[in-house]
């Protein structure tokens, strides 16, 4: 934990805060001038601000293999009251550049998509003016996301916790007049918003409860006061974790507070693959990782922690099965990854958590890039037919699955590194979803077999509804007139797709059996992590279920062709057991039901109620005003509104005769000896006041 | 060093200089009035900024002390006592800032007897930065009193179509509390034989028993100002009809007369009862953080809305002085500032777009951040500032208060600030909610399709509050530094008088 202070004079050190200045940088530069100098300066600024902070953050990498002990770089004070002291300062350990490394890498890439899916967009949406506004955004997202993975202490931490949670809100409604209703975007943003709020409301507790416990914020001091205490703080650990465990449910969408994910899919692509898939949803787990001592400390917690990710893991595989909007798929894929990650995190495997971090972060936003890919691609054919002809039935849909089919031919590219992906996700060997899933199955297989189970079978779901997506999608026939028109995308989409292709392939190597590199990088950070022992049987086994689960998908989806209007076949085999699935279960009815709706009717309750009839309306007015006039006649017929009245009358006619008096007196010259007073009383005044 | 053209006697009443040019300038002259009041009021403003400058922030006493005898009566020396520490100084710059800016507001929204809105306006100005800087009570309870006038004509005269009502209420309501004050008032200067607040404080001894008699009659005053759950009625009615410059100064400065007055006097004047009553002052400021926010969200009207919320944030600034610590009452000073510059801002948003559709319902807006940019971005800054955003300041305010109620033993249970920061959750509800009624979903009303964005003056009128907004929220340590040592004291003072509890 021994970390030294860095000032100006700390080598490649003292670079870190540009991690977090160049995307201000970026921005602030496109919302002065970024609009004037139109699309291609914008991107080019945005992706140069990204890519120099991924510059920097291999520099940081560098001076880490010199100072594995990582260092604090401070910045700047920020709020001293008595013992409360806490600065703007960052934490450069290994831990945060892995994290750092891995998030402006991929937010590099997925800028560069956006510059060309977003020129696109606008156009499609038909408000090009926009295009800036969303990288003036972007770059915001990657600078909280730095402020976030930098801080040293957890106030730092919570302003890039709630500062990505802004961005998240403003791109999800990004579109803000689109959606369900043409509101349905905007409140997707919302419900996000607010659904974190609930999370940052455990993290603030949090922090309440570890500065009065341990009087600090700054993660080095509590980590050594938590650590020299020892069981003697295990009760407050606990409830320290356990409300940092609200805030992390929150962030990275988990039971009981992940309905904000799927709907945050209302944003536009990139944003799906960068924010709501590989960076931002992660927070919590890293978050987690950060606070290992304090979770050490708590066993409950910990085992709180896997209950909760394993269960999500399970629960949302089981809806991402009966979704066909191509999105919905892969946004409740996340989360269910995101449960795998948090269960490995609970079960004190914070090297195999992190590890599945950085390669979900690789293939998931290849998926959500790649889905975008084809998005657009079945648009470009939508608008191919739409030319020269009447739209008439409902709007089009470009992200429904049924409305797809047999893009293999039309999109080859696309069709390739999706597969890829897909099969990263369903952790076939030996691509790099492989190598992290198994390590935290395998950790998991004696550490909890209960979890263990709920994770084994969710990879059986994923390797399935990922198989059903790729035979909806890519094979069989089209069924409809857009997928039939489909085409591929311009390279400045499909090179960062294959880019991270390669990076799902071989992002194995990070942490290989044997090797052990992120282990090692990562052990100066987290004190007694064990290198995780390669399980054949483990592995064995969970290759088996995921090749077993693509067969069985083959043989629902892929024997007999799906037709265009047909119902999902699994509707069939599975009965109201699939009607579940696709409606989600029912959780958000259920909490719109036993949250939303009392909330809504008490605060009417309240306002209405309460507050005006009662209150105002009828103890002000009848009650106070009405019984204070009643007195007041009684004892003298003349006291009434009379009285108040001529107070508010007089007074002003009070004034208005001042003011008339005063102002016979400046007519004629005399009005200018007025003003020269007044000038030379002034003129005294400053003599006055500036001697 | 007592002097007429001393610092403090200018900041003061230099306001009367503009009223007096004012009053000869021809009521037709309505841009000369306006300049007039507007420069008035930024020289003002320069002045205390000059007054900022000769402060020191390591004293924690009064300082630019003014101390001369006013009245003699039977023996009692009511003084002319002006002062300023850390407890006061920042708001009377809050006071002088938003001054010229209401003012500037009024440039197109104020046609009618522009020259009594502006005198009036300026009076107000030179009331409140006497409450603050007063150190006498009886005084103080001139200004205090005094104040009262021009808001009520703002209210009466250029208000909405009920302002007879709400001015009245508003009058009444404050009169009723400031009695009991003005009765308390007497007792101290009878019993303790002087009127001055540095010297009640430092002789202090009254029996903890009368304490909270008194105690109650400050915060009868004090806490309808604020106000505090459940006298906060005048509220709604006080805002919804006033005059945009008037809801600023009103929700702005006037308010923060209460919370400042629970600072100054109840807390340091009657220690023993202030630790006492801590815990049922947090159950009132809680109530009213919850409460708040609950009906500020069942709004229809956004000025209404933002109204209510004023009930809410104010609860958040009572919790912070109540927890008695250095945290919790910084926390709450600061948050004085904060609403100021939030609320105060939100008031101006609503007043732009009430100046150009004449209507406050959230119902015939929609989609408007696609015809006026600007106007939403800005917007977003202020609303996210409100809802206590990190990085902006009301996080800041919001975050040491709910530290400081957290760990305060006066209040005894950590459950006050864990319902508060409930709070937070529920301020973004209503918050969000505001901007997605005005700002997203379709633009879909024909009035709105043609609304002109921000001009420059409604821009310049905003951009002093929303740098303060992004320099409190990011780099706040000027501004406890100059209100550290004073606090300090305060809490020394009531950490003496717990000493002599047990």
């Amino acid at each position: 934990m021994a970390s030294i202070e860095v000032g100006v004079n700390g080598g490649l050190f003292s670079f870190a805060p540009l991690i977090i200045f160049l995307p201000i940088l970026g921005l602030l530069i496109n919302i002065i001038v970024g609009r004037r100098f139109g699309e291609r300066f914008t991107g080019a600024v945005a992706c140069t601000a990204v890519g120099l902070s991924f510059a920097v953050a291999v520099l940081q990498f560098i001076a880490l293999r010199g100072h594995p002990e990582g260092v604090n770089v401070m910045v700047a004070d920020w709020i001293t009251i008595g013992t409360l002291d806490v600065a703007w300062s960052l934490k450069i350990d290994t831990l945060s550049v892995a994290m750092v490394l891995m998030v402006t890498g991929v937010s590099t890439l997925i800028h560069i998509y956006a510059v060309g899916y977003m020129h696109e967009d606008v156009r499609f949406q038909g408000d090009p003016g926009r295009y800036t506004r969303f990288f003036v955004f972007f770059n915001l997202f990657v600078a909280s996301m730095m402020v976030l993975v930098t801080a040293n202490n957890f106030l730092m931490m919570f302003v890039g916790w709630e500062g990505v949670g802004l961005c998240s809100y403003l791109l999800i409604g990004f579109w803000f007049e689109k959606g369900e209703d043409g509101i349905g975007n905007a409140v997707a943003g919302k419900k996000a918003f607010i659904t974190n709020r609930i999370g940052d409301f455990g993290f603030l507790i949090a922090m309440f409860l570890v500065f009065w416990q341990f009087g600090s914020l700054e993660f080095d001091q509590v980590f050594t006061s938590a650590q020299a205490a020892g069981a003697a703080v295990g009760g407050v650990a606990t409830a320290i974790t356990l409300f940092l465990l609200l805030g992390a449910t929150g962030k990275s969408a988990q039971i009981p507070l992940f309905v904000w994910l799927p709907d945050a899919m209302a944003g536009p692509t990139p944003v799906s693959a960068l924010i709501h898939a590989a960076t931002m949803v992660t927070a919590g787990i890293y978050m987690i990782a950060r606070n290992h001592v304090l979770f050490e400390l708590a066993p409950f917690s910990s085992t709180m922690v896997a209950i909760v990710g394993g269960a999500t893991a399970l629960f949302a595989a089981t809806i991402a099965v009966g979704q066909f909007d191509i999105k919905r798929v892969l946004a409740y894929s996340t989360i269910s990854q995101l449960g795998f990650m948090v269960a490995a995190v609970g079960l004190g495997a914070y090297v195999a958590g992190m590890f599945h971090l950085v390669t979900h972060a690789f293939f998931k936003a290849l998926l959500f890039l790649s889905a975008g890919s084809v998005i657009q691609g079945i648009e470009h054919g939508h608008h191919h037919i739409e030319h020269g002809k009447e739209a008439t039935g409902p709007p089009f849909d470009p992200q429904d699955m049924r409305n797809m089919g047999g893009l293999r031919s039309k999109m080859k590219i696309t069709f390739w590194v999706y597969l890829i992906g897909a099969l990263t996700l369903s952790g076939i060997p030996p691509l790099a979803g492989f190598f992290s899933k198994d390590e935290i199955l395998a950790d998991a297989s004696h550490a909890n077999p209960a979890v263990y189970w709920l994770l084994a079978i969710a990879a059986f779901f994923t390797a399935f509804y990922m198989g059903r997506q790729i035979l909806m999608v890519f094979f069989g026939k089209p069924r409809s007139e857009a997928a039939a028109h489909a085409m591929e995308n311009p390279p400045v989409m499909t090179v960062p797709l294959i880019a991270l292709a390669s990076l799902s392939v071989l992002g194995g190597i990070l942490n290989l059996p044997g090797v052990h590199s992120l282990t090692d990088w990562l052990h100066h950070t987290l004190e007694h992590v064990h290198a995780g022992e390669f399980n054949f049987i483990v592995a064995g086994f969970s290759t088996l279920l995921a090749l077993l689960a693509i067969t069985l998908a083959y043989l629902i989806y892929g024997r007999t062709k799906m037709k265009k209007g047909e119902p999902d076949p699994l509707r069939k085999i599975l009965g109201p057991i699939f009607v579940g699935m696709h409606n989600k279960w029912w959780v958000d009815e259920l909490y719109d039901l036993l949250i939303i709706r009392p909330y809504v009717a008490l605060a009417a309750f309240f306002a209405d109620i309460v507050d005006w009839r009662f209150w105002h309306d009828w103890f002000h007015d009848s009650v106070l005003a009405r019984g204070f006039r009643g007195l007041a006649w009684w004892l003298s017929q003349a006291f009434d509104l009379r009285v108040i009245d001529g107070i508010a009358n007089g007074l002003a006619d009070v004034t208005k005769g001042v003011a008339a008096r005063l102002r016979t007196l400046q007519t004629g010259y005399v009005r200018n000896y007025a003003l020269s007073v007044f000038a030379g009383v002034i003129l005294v005044l400053g003599y006055f006041l500036f001697r | 060093m007592t002097s007429l053209l001393s610092i403090l006697n200018l900041v003061t009443f230099f306001p009367i200089v503009g009223v007096l040019i004012i009053l000869f300038l021809p009521r037709n002259r309505h841009n000369a009035i306006r300049w007039t009041a507007l420069i008035a009021s930024v020289i003002t403003f320069a002045l205390s900024i000059k007054m900022l400058a000769d402060f020191n922030i390591n004293d924690p006493d009064l300082q630019m002390v003014q101390e001369v005898t006013w009245i003699t009566v039977a023996g009692w020396d009511i003084k002319y006592h002006m002062g300023v520490d850390g407890l006061s100084l920042l708001l009377v710059l809050l006071t002088t800032l938003l001054t010229p800016i209401s003012i500037l507001s009024t440039w197109k929204a104020i046609e009618e007897r522009v020259k009594e809105f502006m005198a009036f306006f300026l009076l107000l100005e030179l009331g409140m930065v006497g409450v603050f800087l007063a150190q006498d009570l009886f005084l103080f309870y001139v200004f205090w009193e005094f104040t009262l006038v021009p808001m009520y004509f703002l209210i009466g005269i250029w208000g909405g179509p009920r302002r007879m009502y709400a001015a009245i209420k508003f009058f009444l309501y404050t009169m009723a509390g400031s009695i009991l004050m003005l009765l308390a008032i007497l007792w101290l200067g009878l019993n303790q034989g002087t009127f001055s607040i540095p010297e009640l404080i430092q002789t202090g001894g009254i029996d903890p028993q009368l304490q909270i008699w008194l105690f109650l009659a400050f915060a009868a005053a004090f806490a309808i100002k604020v106000p505090m759950w459940p006298l906060h009625s005048w509220l709604p009615d006080a805002h919804v009809e006033a005059p945009t410059a008037g809801s600023v100064i009103l929700a702005g400065v006037l308010l923060k007369m209460g919370t400042y007055g629970f600072l100054r006097f109840n807390i340091p004047m009657f220690p023993e009862a202030s630790l006492k009553l801590a815990p049922w002052m947090a159950l009132l400021a809680v109530i009213g953080i919850l409460y708040g926010a609950a009906v500020s969200y069942a709004q229809r009207d956004v000025k209404k809305l933002v109204a209510y919320s004023s009930v809410s944030h104010l609860g958040f600034v009572m919790l912070g002085l109540f927890a008695l610590n250095m945290q919790g009452i910084q926390g709450g000073i600061l948050q004085m500032i904060n609403h100021g510059l939030s609320t105060g801002a939100l008031f101006l948003i609503v007043g732009f777009i009430y100046e150009r559709r004449h209507t406050r319902e959230m119902d015939d807006f929609g989609g408007l951040w696609k015809v006026m940019p600007v106007y939403a971005i800005l917007t977003l800054i202020v609303t996210l500032s409100s809802m206590g955003l990190p990085g902006l300041n009301g996080f800041v305010g919001e975050f040491t208060i709910l530290l400081g109620a957290f760990g305060s033993s006066p209040i005894g249970s950590r459950l006050y600030a864990g319902f508060a920061a409930a709070g937070v959750i529920l301020a973004a509800i209503y918050m969000l909610y505001m901007f997605q009624k005005l700002f997203l979903g379709p633009l879909d009303k024909d009035e709105n399709k043609g609304l002109k964005d921000l001009n420059w003056r409604e821009i310049v009128i905003l951009l002093p509050l929303l740098i303060l907004i992004f320099w409190i929220g990011l780099y706040p340590k000027p501004f406890f530094e100059l209100m550290g040592p004073s606090v300090q004291k305060v809490v020394d003072i009531l950490q003496t008088a717990a000493l002599a509890v047990h």
